[in-house]
């Protein structure tokens, strides 16, 4: 009876696996186009770059982040900021950034090399394009509006989320785990866009909650 | 026969012909949709309300396909194929009767393609035609793997078309011991099975009058040696040797495609779907089932039998659906083993068993003559 036994046992498996798909919470499968998951907090997606809040840019064209990244896909030129009107606070800015998305590799070095944060990553990850040179992103597209938007690559896009640019992964340095444990659920890291007004991330307990 | 008469056969065929075509399209859905569930995925359901038209537009797809004819095929065979797997899969629907027969202006209508008198022995004889179809294309194909697949379906065939036909015996015998004489007709053998078991033993009658007739119940062997044989007869997982896509890339269709392709589909579905009702048929008790004339509208008693029918005919389906998604391919000598070893002589030892059995009960002891 080693056999049968085994065989009933096994479409109990599938019998079960059918119910818990069909009545109870067994699929996990999301309907992606149609519903989103809620993504993770330090999802690394698309770049951004930043402005203060009163409008300047963030970047001081330093090419600390084309230094860090491994998979050499930055690009940035500085340029003394022009006299009378400077378009960041410090003595340069990037005039020229530029990241290949064909190279990237989402491990956000650029964002941990950076002294100013002015480079930071959204939660946004549909990025597909029909063209080569569309994935090369430049300030067009990677630089925030001075009312803290983010463009869009393809604004049109019935799927478009425009909320996934402005939801940063900033809370990576207070909680890495070569930071300090005492960061956590203090505001020390300045999110993405905007008045950098964001609230701290919550403790381990509270996630687990 | 009259004008009315000639009609009405042609609207029998032309229904016959409706219920297989639509069922399959349906039952392709079904089966991918349970099996997706048993796996924990969504399965199809992009294609109208969910994925009900996936079927079609399937079929839509192979029809604008290119019949692609290979160079090395033997071309008349190749060709002739699946039209020789899709005749008897068509043909093989009509004994079964798939509804109660009624009266309409005077002329008695059967719900049934053709009430034959040899019915049984007509379906073990379409299922071994179908075989045909499977090796003349392996053989045609003038490539490796479908010839595999051909070779490999002659012999599950041979294997298991005996074990099958061995079962049928013994409910063909069975179903003789009630009304009057033997039948072959699976119409009547259907007719056999109504009432429930109260009718035999009226002392027992408070269990059984809520048992019903079927066949199942005297002959639960023959049904699972029947089972496990229409299993491996439409070539359904875990005897799918013929067309086991991980080792012969679809056997014996593998170099059809388009329409050629889309026959074959429908051929092997329709067959399921005719095992399944054969199946129902000869053992759970056909159409049969409660109708309540009489308090239900005459129209909706007059379909009840047809309901019941296709209630029995998709529980069978849908335990073919589990076992492919349950068990892993059998090998080849497990294959033989268990068609030569098990399953013939267990047919026949239930065969002999039976036939004492009713021998016993028809004439008494033989030491002590009635």
């Amino acid at each position: 009876m080693g056999a049968l036994g085994e065989f009933f046992k096994g479409l109990r498996v599938t019998g079960k696996v059918m119910v818990d798909t069909v009545v109870g919470d067994g699929l996990v499968t999301t309907q992606y186009p149609k519903e989103f998951r809620q993504k993770p907090q330090r999802f690394h997606g698309r770049h951004v770059l930043n402005r203060y809040p009163d409008g300047m840019e963030k970047c001081i064209g330093c090419e600390l982040c084309a230094g860090a990244c491994p998979a050499r896909c930055i690009y940035v030129r500085g340029l003394d900021n022009p006299p009378g009107q400077p378009v960041s606070p410090g003595e340069r800015f990037g005039f020229v950034y530029e990241i290949n998305m064909l190279r990237c590799i989402f491990c956000a070095l650029c964002v941990e090399a950076c002294p100013t944060e002015a480079i930071t990553m959204s939660s946004l990850f549909e990025m597909s394009t029909t063209n080569r040179d569309d994935a090369i992103y430049t300030k067009n597209e990677l630089l925030m509006r001075p009312d803290g938007s983010v463009p869009h690559m393809f604004p049109d896009d019935p799927l478009a989320q425009h909320s996934e640019l402005e939801t940063a992964d900033g809370w990576l340095r207070a909680t890495a785990p070569s930071g300090v444990a005492a960061y956590e659920g203090i505001k020390s890291w300045q999110g993405t866009p905007g008045s950098a007004n964001w609230d701290p991330e919550p403790t381990q307990d509270e996630i687990d909650q | 026969m009259d004008g009315i008469d000639l009609l009405i056969v042609i609207a029998r065929v032309v229904v016959v012909f409706v219920i297989l075509l639509g069922t399959t399209v349906l039952n392709v859905w079904i089966e991918r949709k349970v099996l997706a569930k048993m796996q924990n995925r969504v399965g199809p359901n992009r294609a109208g309300p969910w994925g009900l038209l996936q079927t079609v537009a399937d079929g839509l797809k192979l029809f604008f396909k290119e019949s692609i004819t290979p160079r090395k095929v033997e071309y008349g065979i190749f060709v002739l194929a699946p039209f020789l797997a899709i005749i008897p899969a068509f043909l093989i629907f009509l004994v079964v009767p798939f509804g109660r027969p009624f009266t309409i202006g005077g002329h008695e209508v059967i719900l049934q393609g053709a009430d034959l008198n040899i019915g049984v022995l007509f379906i073990l004889a379409m299922s071994s035609l179908a075989v045909y179809a499977v090796v003349l294309a392996g053989w045609s194909s003038g490539s490796k793997y479908p010839l595999l697949g051909g070779v490999r379906a002659t012999a599950q065939a041979i294997s298991y078309e005996a074990a099958m036909g061995l079962a049928m015996v013994s409910v063909v015998m069975f179903s003789s011991t009630s009304g009057d004489g033997g039948t072959l007709s699976l119409a009547g053998i259907v007719e056999r099975q109504a009432g429930t078991f109260a009718d035999v033993f009226p002392n027992l009658s408070a269990i059984a009058q809520f048992i019903p007739r079927w066949n199942l119940i005297p002959q639960f062997v023959a049904f699972v040696i029947f089972f496990v044989a229409i299993t491996a007869e439409t070539n359904r997982s875990p005897f799918d040797l013929v067309e086991a896509e991980q080792e012969l890339v679809g056997g014996f269709h593998t170099e059809y495609g388009g329409m050629r392709f889309a026959m074959y589909q429908l051929a092997e579905y329709s067959n399921i779907f005719s095992m399944c009702a054969i199946c129902a048929s000869l053992f759970l008790g056909g159409w049969n089932g409660p109708t309540w004339d009489g308090s239900l509208p005459a129209f909706i008693s007059g379909v009840l039998p047809t309901f019941w029918l296709l209630v029995k005919t998709y529980a069978l389906f849908f335990v073919l659906i589990w076992l492919r998604a349950t068990l892993p391919r059998m090998r080849y000598d497990q294959l033989m083993q268990l068609g030569w070893k098990r399953l013939i002589p267990g047919a026949l030892v239930w065969l002999i068993l039976s036939t004492v059995v009713i021998g016993i009960r028809q004439f008494g002891l033989p030491w002590n003559p009635q």
